[in-house]
């Protein structure tokens, strides 16, 4: 297999794909690195995070950071302002995944088997909602996740999820994720 | 329909993401059954056509939230204390139906269960548990 052009600046020589796929560190460094470089496009390819205007803001190993605007379609009660729990839940579950995707080895698909929120105080009208999730464990079949949403800092919080995630074999099971298929690809893993 | 399911359907209509959602209700009695009808919005996985966990989410916490206002005389929405939500099967790009059975109703919490299922009732594809404040004054 000779260098692969992904979308413009990865291009790896066929001497640089051996290392990656024999290296297990650069096997890592890609996945982080795809990631990266498709950040824009992990949430806005998603048609319900779209839908409800999630943006990725970041992503480090393990963890994951992502905004929500206030809008005015999103409010759950008119009387206050206040934004649906359901766009808190879709957030954090979202983030979730894809904190998920920065700690993983290989490219995995998965699907969420189940989350816990606790709604610790309602998102304040016209304020934009930031978000941080981190995955702390990874098992072979599943991922451990904590994640918050707040409108400045930890301290205040909005709203804390737990979650537990399915692994799943990418190549039985489309992720939907566009970077973590790229990376498959790379890997030399079939689709 | 009683004076309840039409204080509900005022709330509903009033409720932008409700309205957002797209989410309808009918009721028998107490008992409630709610409607999500499909939107391409609603997907989380494009690859298997997958509806998005945090759409189911929150159309079961809509349903639960909607059945405690019906079970009780409450003169505002109950608000979520915190959930659960278990994800038992995908959910596919079509309808989705939702009922919620309240296991307690205090005079501050409520502990509701809901689940929702697309065509098999027994196979639900998500199910939630739910705390919501009732105290008019929370």
């Amino acid at each position: 297999m000779n260098g692969i052009d992904v979308r413009g600046d990865v291009n790896f020589t066929s001497r640089q794909q051996d290392l990656i796929m024999s290296d297990p560190t650069e096997r890592e460094d890609l996945m982080l690195k795809m990631m990266k470089q498709n950040a824009k496009r992990i949430m806005s390819t998603v048609p319900w995070a779209k839908a409800l205007g999630f943006e990725l803001t970041g992503i480090e190993k393990g963890r994951a950071f992502a905004k929500v605007d206030w809008r005015e379609d999103l409010v759950g009660d008119p009387d206050t302002g206040v934004i649906h729990g359901g766009v808190l839940t879709a957030l954090l579950d979202n983030l979730s995944g894809v904190c998920i995707n920065t700690a993983l080895k290989e490219p995995k698909s998965m699907a969420t088997l189940d989350l816990r929120i606790d709604y610790m105080r309602p998102a304040e009208k016209g304020r934009t909602i930031l978000a941080e999730a981190e995955c702390y464990h990874v098992t072979r079949n599943v991922a451990f996740t904590h994640a918050w949403a707040y409108h400045e800092t930890r301290e205040r919080v909005i709203a804390t999820a737990a979650g537990t995630f399915a692994l799943n074999d990418i190549t039985r099971w489309a992720s939907g994720n566009e970077a973590m298929e790229l990376a498959n690809k790379m890997l030399g893993g079939s689709q | 329909m009683s004076t309840r399911d039409q204080q509900l359907q005022a709330f509903l209509d009033r409720s932008p993401f409700a309205r957002f959602l797209g989410v309808k209700f009918e009721t028998d009695g107490e008992k409630l059954t709610t409607i999500l009808p499909f939107q391409d919005k609603f997907i989380g996985n494009k690859a298997i056509n997958a509806m998005h966990g945090g759409c189911t989410g929150a159309f079961l916490e809509l349903t639960a939230m909607a059945q405690v206002y019906l079970a009780s005389d409450l003169q505002r929405p109950p608000k979520p204390i915190n959930l659960t939500i278990d994800y038992l099967r995908s959910a596919k790009g079509e309808d989705l139906y939702a009922q919620a059975v309240v296991h307690k109703l205090g005079r501050r919490m409520a502990s509701v269960r809901a689940e929702a299922w697309q065509g098999d009732k027994d196979k639900p594809v998500t199910a939630l548990q739910a705390h919501f404040l009732v105290a008019e004054d929370g």
